[in-house]
């Protein structure tokens, strides 16, 4: 679920929409942005001769209204679960034919039982990656700010003796308000997943109280910000903080960037590989999700972005380092701690937005 | 019954032809999304594809009945955010017009007295910056207004100042972002007025001993207020809507109805109430657009 508004608004403005091209065999994929290595999808085409035409996207809002108006022109798409959920509900989604998927025996099973809480998922969908929202800081400024700082506590954004003290070095959080209503829930002790106005009200006073140590809700622009130092705290996407972990330490600018899945517990999500009910080419699609689902293709795509992915067969095929971070891979302990994001109906949904309003605007 | 063959001939002659072509061209482009618009505000949103209820809806008589709400313009006024958030953008919208204003009109002013051969390329140097894509230019400007950008080192290098200032995120930076990409809106009509202005009032009036600057008040602005007008409103009705430099260069905090708007499509996924924010946003703009066509046809005339 990265929210990377700039990188899409470039990319609209420098490439053109997915194109048909008569008589040669395409697949159209809308994809995250900044979340595969090329090289699987040029290798896809050497192997079955069918082109990718490779769209990114930025947030699930902005795909889930692509797909709600209809005639999207895509074969594949990557929207996360709660999401897919509710779209599967809403027709736009055809169930995968399983007979042309031959490497769904790669798939991991811890993952498709997680994913099968928020319906039948698991015949529309087959995982690409997931990942947990969790803190990232900046080692070296936080520490000069407060000794023992609780940083895998979710008191590092909520409480407001704590972040008071990092405002001066740049707090951000995600501009996702069904990723940090349930966050500062999960701080309170209170149910992540509740959908009771009544509860996010009190989501919103944690909220309110520390909004004015907050520099800036944005879902994209602190990967580079925490690279830089320009920023030292955020709540964001566990694989765009290793991104700014790589930036820093390639840039060699003395900047480390740390990961932590907080003790209260941190979200879980996954995105899933899907096909439109209307796509153009849902053979193809088939052959290019089967595609994914290799092994060697998806090992290649983890290595590169740094998500864990839903591929059992994949993880020998990983490197050392990230299968055993446990901040990609997390251990069963804190796997039990991890909640998957609830799904809000259209009432409770105007709710948690008009309180994300009231927070972020102060009207 | 039998047609006068006339009344075809004298529909499809080559005149009305030419006339008939920005009316199906308004028609095409305008009406029809307008009526598209106007009919989802009067739906009520269900989780579909299309995601709002049909209006009419077929029943066992031969005529559809309608059903049609007004309940989302009423939501409008039952939650002061959204007037809070045309107000908000009103006035941001009638600073960056007076703003731009002041800038393009002094810009305008030396190129149209400009010696003849210099106006074509400061004409160019104004159009110039449309070749580049909008998008990239508004992002031109993070790199210049940020904490670490070119502004703040530049001034910290000089020892103006000795913090970086916070522009970034602010409502400063949408304004200068904003004046940036309207002012040559602003200067293209201005400068077609003051250029094709009489000079020898200019010169009579320096013969009866006006002062220059008088001159310039009593008779270059009155002369040049078509421009003006014309100019103004091509900046303030699409700063009214704008969405995108908001989002870019201001902060969390900064209110406009374009970001409203795009919560209600996005985040709450209702279109009905989206649709009726873009309805009241079009009545709002209705008022300016109607002085604006006045006066042109004032001009005109």
């Amino acid at each position: 679920m990265k929210n990377k508004l700039n990188n899409l608004l470039i990319a609209g403005a420098l490439t053109f929409t997915a194109q048909a091209v008569i008589a040669e065999e395409v697949v159209n994929v809308l994809n995250w942005s900044d979340y595969i290595d090329e090289q699987v999808n040029t290798d896809f085409t050497a192997a079955t001769g069918i082109k990718v035409v490779y769209d990114v996207f930025d947030s699930n809002e902005v795909l889930e209204a692509k797909l709600l108006a209809g005639s999207s022109g895509y074969d594949v798409v990557v929207p996360s679960s709660s999401f897919l959920a509710r779209q599967i509900e809403a027709g736009v989604f055809q169930k995968l034919d399983k007979s042309k998927l031959s490497n769904i025996g790669n798939m991991w099973s811890d993952i498709e039982e997680q994913v099968a809480q928020f319906g039948p998922l698991n015949d529309y969908s087959v995982n690409y990656m997931w990942g947990t929202t969790g803190i990232g800081y900046n080692d070296g400024l936080i520490s000069e700010r407060m000794e023992n700082a609780p940083t895998t506590s979710l008191a590092m954004v909520f409480d407001p003796d704590v972040v008071s003290k990092f405002a001066d070095c740049g707090v951000h959080l995600l501009n996702a308000p069904t990723e940090i209503i349930p966050a500062a829930l999960a701080y309170l002790g209170e149910d992540p997943r509740s959908t009771d106005s009544d509860v996010i009200a009190k989501a919103e006073a944690v909220l309110t109280k520390v909004r004015p140590y907050i520099q800036k809700f944005h879902s994209s622009q602190y990967i580079d910000a925490l690279a830089n130092g320009d920023i030292c705290l955020v709540v964001g996407w566990s694989g765009d903080i290793f991104m700014a972990q790589y930036a820093a330490w390639d840039a060699e600018n003395g900047v480390e960037i740390v990961y932590s899945i907080p003790d209260e517990g941190a979200l879980m999500w996954f995105d899933q590989l899907a096909i439109p009910d209307d796509a153009p080419n849902a053979d193809n699609a088939h052959k290019y999700i089967n595609w994914i689902m290799d092994p060697e293709q998806i090992a290649t795509a983890t290595n590169y972005v740094w998500y864990a992915n839903g591929n059992l067969a994949s993880q020998p095929l990983l490197e050392e380092d990230l299968l055993n971070d446990p901040a990609v891979y997390p251990t069963p302990e804190v796997m039990e701690g991890l909640y998957i994001s609830p799904t809000y109906d259209s009432k409770s949904q105007r709710v948690v937005t008009r309180t994300w309003t009231k927070v972020t605007t102060g009207q | 019954m039998q047609t006068n063959p006339n009344f075809f001939k004298s529909i499809f002659n080559g005149r009305n032809a030419v006339i008939a072509i920005p009316y199906i061209w308004l028609l095409l482009l305008f009406l029809l999304p307008f009526i598209y618009v106007l009919k989802i505000s009067f739906a009520e949103t269900i989780y579909a594809r299309p995601p709002y209820s049909s209006l009419l809806i077929w029943g066992d008589s031969w005529l559809p009945s309608i059903k049609a709400s007004f309940d989302n313009y009423l939501f409008l006024f039952s939650d002061s955010l959204y007037i809070k958030a045309y107000l908000s953008s009103l006035k941001i919208a009638f600073i960056s017009t007076i703003l731009t204003l002041i800038i393009g009109y002094s810009i305008a002013y030396s190129v149209a007295r400009a010696p003849t051969r210099w106006r074509g390329i400061l004409l160019m140097l104004v159009i110039l910056p449309f070749w580049t894509s909008f998008l990239i230019r508004v992002y031109a400007w993070i790199g210049i207004l940020k904490t670490e950008g070119l502004l703040n080192l530049a001034l910290m290098s000089i020892g103006i100042i000795e913090k970086p200032l916070m522009i970034m995120n602010t409502d400063l930076a949408v304004y200068i972002g904003i004046v940036y990409s309207y002012l040559p809106f602003m200067i293209l009509p201005l400068y077609a007025n003051l250029e094709k202005m009489d000079m020898s009032l200019l010169e009579a009036a320096a013969d009866l001993g006006c002062r220059p600057f008088k001159t310039f008040w009593t008779v270059t602005v009155p002369l040049s207020l078509s421009g003006i007008i014309a100019g103004c409103f091509l900046v303030f009705i699409p700063v009214m809507g704008e969405f995108v430099i908001p989002d870019l260069l201001g902060g969390s905090e900064t209110l406009m109805i374009g970001k409203v708007l795009w919560t209600e499509f996005f985040y709450n996924r209702d279109w009905p109430v989206a649709s009726a924010v873009a309805i009241l946003l079009l009545a709002i703009l209705v008022v300016p657009i109607m002085l604006y066509q006045r006066s042109q046809e004032k001009a005109i005339s």
